[in-house]
């Protein structure tokens, strides 16, 4: 992880209205000099808007933008040092590789022969020497992909702002540019804000991951943070898969008990849980084991619906008495649970991560009303539905006054998505 | 395989049919090509061959001079609709504003109104604000029924535009006159080319709108056409027209052209 003292853009209470919708709600974010940032969240989330309100292509509706300390409202795109790569490449179509890559150039009235200098340097940076004549159309995904990249780089930006450019690419070419990608930050040393809605890409690319949901900033920290300690139950689903008990906490000595429909667990404690506390267990599905035996301080039982290989490892689906699923996984070669045996379930409890549920007990509330009258198809479309409207029912997560019921113990469906139940409840109302 | 299927009477069936659409769309041009080189002054039989009547033509002022003010009507209006028409349909897919969906709808109006309407309604306003009649009036008077299609060609230019690449240019550095002129209007080009030659062709042939707004010493070549096929068409006109239907196909022809190397070019591009 590049640590760097000072901040290259920073993003003070920044508040983003379109209309009705609050698409991104008061975000504070420091940018480190040098530093490979990605911005990650499901479609919806205002990570987009969020890197074009640096870029200039949109106005905050509130709040303060810092780019090298000095705020930047008043500055229009062009006259912003940062540059962006476009999803869509964005690439000038009657133009040729080399007058797109040198469009920057030429707008800050480069002498000739430095821009054609330049311009080969670009060009030989992303590995398109020869490219110069060829127009857009007549290259690929990949060579346009590396075109836009060489074009933003060209002035030598201090940031640059990358919005999903790996989005149009098949899946091997997107490995094979993510490491191109970081390569070249770690070459050129530009600050990369990277805007992505894939978990797997931001992981492997970033020095620090901020994880976006509904127009907030869920946790800003390095990747094996994000995973292995997830600030939110958004975060601990999002990335990665993970088994979400909820329960109440009550905290003994080094470790808490947590009470969940299904049994009693414990996990970690990390200090700061009161007694009764709502609160959710989190546990990775690597994590989870099992044996005939009860542990110490586990009371939990599932039944092994079906077993899945998958390549290296193999994915147990697992039926707990609450009704509710959960996940485990076993590397091939070691034990697998048989499939309709009952097994007696646990982790290390350093290895579970307890979040503070008030500022999600809206949703556990909306997920445990009882939808067995709707029908499966129902949920579909509710389902669909909500990534579309995501941004529009975002509020009551920040609300946090939740009634008393809400801190009820019943597990929440570890496959419901708290928006997605949210939205069914709207339906349902 | 289906062609080679085809029976032999289907063929000729289908050629004899073309033969016969080509025929009917194009005799009549061949008939005024042939009379204009016609000894006789009578268009009813072909007498001998010449080319008298390109002289006279060249001789007769009054058809030269509406000849030279219709090129002055149809460049002015062109010219005149191409910049209000595409400056309308970027402006107009730019940006969402009140009453955009009603400007859309009143685009259609003068295109869809009986000539005659708006010929009386554009005298009637000339007359009002005092404009005299003359090539100035016909000028606005075509300008207005043609600024419609070079909006909508070049609105169907825009549709498969990408915005981000205004964003890109900007991004880059480039301000907004930069992005106009350097992005915008090279990537509507073609539709603002297709709009000038809608528009200098509406107004070419335009008689009815010129006739209400024409003024003494304005009259257009089709106007003088017109007057004088009332006292028998001398072939001088047709001389004329054979220029013009030269001129046209020449334009065709090499549009076709450009085009057809366009798309090779793009062909070849393709991956």
């Amino acid at each position: 992880m590049l640590m760097a003292s000072q901040a290259i853009v920073e993003l003070k209470n920044v508040d983003k209205r379109y209309g009705e919708n609050h698409v991104v709600k008061d975000l504070n974010l420091a940018i480190n000099e040098g530093e490979f940032l990605s911005i990650l969240g499901p479609s919806g989330c205002g990570k987009t808007t969020t890197l074009r309100m640096i870029a200039g292509f949109e106005q905050q509706s509130s709040g303060t933008i810092l780019v090298e300390g000095e705020p930047v409202e008043d500055k229009e795109p062009f006259e912003r040092n940062v540059n962006t790569v476009f999803q869509s490449y964005a690439l000038f179509p009657h133009m040729t590789v080399f007058e797109n890559v040198a469009f920057g150039l030429k707008m800050k009235r480069t002498a000739r022969a430095e821009i054609r200098e330049r311009v080969q340097e670009a060009l030989a940076l992303v590995q398109l020497e020869g490219f110069e004549k060829r127009y857009p159309s007549q290259l690929s995904g990949g060579q346009k992909q590396r075109v836009a990249i060489a074009r933003a780089i060209i002035n030598q930006p201090k940031v640059l702002l990358l919005d999903e450019p790996l989005g149009a690419l098949d899946l091997k070419l997107r490995k094979q540019m993510q490491l191109e990608l970081k390569r070249l930050q770690k070459r050129l040393g530009i600050t990369f804000v990277y805007v992505t809605h894939d978990q797997e890409e931001a992981l492997t690319m970033s020095d620090r991951i901020a994880v976006m949901h509904e127009g907030i900033l869920d946790q800003l920290d390095a990747p094996s943070r994000i995973y292995d300690f997830p600030a939110t139950r958004f975060v601990a689903d999002f990335i990665g898969e993970s088994n979400i008990f909820d329960g109440l906490a009550s905290p003994q000595g080094k470790n808490i008990v947590v009470t969940t429909e299904a049994g009693r667990v414990l996990g970690q404690n990390s200090g700061g849980f009161e007694e009764g506390e709502q609160v959710q267990v989190s546990v990775r599905p690597e994590k989870l084991r099992f044996d005939s035996e009860a542990r110490e301080g586990f009371d939990l039982e599932g039944t092994v619906r079906e077993n899945i290989f998958v390549g290296t490892f193999i994915k147990s689906i697992l039926l707990l008495s609450s009704g509710q699923e959960v996940v485990l996984t076993s590397l091939s070669g070691q034990a697998v649970p048989e499939e309709g045996r009952s097994y007696h379930l646990f982790w290390e409890p350093s290895d579970a991560v307890i979040l503070h549920s008030r500022s999600q007990e809206i949703w556990s509330t909306i997920a445990n009303v009882d939808l067995s009258g709707f029908s499966a198809e129902a949920d579909a479309s509710a389902d669909a539905g909500s990534a579309e409207t995501g941004g529009a029912n975002a509020a009551p997560a920040s609300a946090g006054a939740a009634s008393a019921s809400a801190a009820s113990a019943s597990a929440t469906p570890a496959a419901a998505s708290a928006p997605a139940a949210a939205h069914r409840q709207k339906a349902r109302a | 395989m289906a062609k080679s299927g085809q029976s032999l009477g289907a063929r000729v069936r289908n050629t004899a049919f073309s033969a016969l659409v080509y025929l009917f769309l194009y005799a009549p041009i061949a008939v005024i090509v042939l009379f204009s080189f016609n000894t006789s002054r009578r268009n009813i039989v072909f007498e001998g061959f010449t080319l008298d009547w390109y002289g006279v033509m060249a001789g007769n002022t009054q058809l030269m001079d509406s000849l030279v003010n219709t090129l002055i009507v149809a460049s002015c209006s062109t010219l005149l609709s191409v910049i209000i028409g595409s400056l309308a349909a970027v402006g107009m897919y730019r940006y969402r504003f009140r009453g955009r969906a009603a400007i859309d709808a009143l685009l259609y109006i003068p295109v869809v109104i009986p000539e005659v309407v708006l010929g009386i309604a554009l005298l009637s306003v000339f007359s009002l604000a005092n404009v005299p009649l003359g090539l100035l009036s016909m000028i606005i008077a075509h300008a207005t029924f043609s600024i419609p299609f070079v909006v909508f060609t070049v609105r169907a230019r825009l549709s498969g535009f990408d915005a981000s690449t205004e964003e890109a240019a900007m991004d880059l550095g480039a301000n907004r006159l930069q992005v106009f002129s350097r992005i915008t209007v090279p990537l509507i080009a073609p539709g603002i080319g297709a709009g000038a030659m809608l528009a200098f062709t509406l107004s070419i042939d335009d008689i009815i709108i010129s006739f209400f707004t024409t003024g003494a010493t304005s009259m257009t070549f089709p106007l003088k056409v017109m007057e004088m096929v009332r006292s028998g068409v001398s072939p001088d006109v047709y001389a004329l027209s054979t220029i013009i239907i030269l001129v046209t196909f020449a334009v065709v022809v090499t549009s076709q052209a450009i085009r057809y190397r366009h798309q090779k070019g793009q062909e070849h591009t393709g991956t």
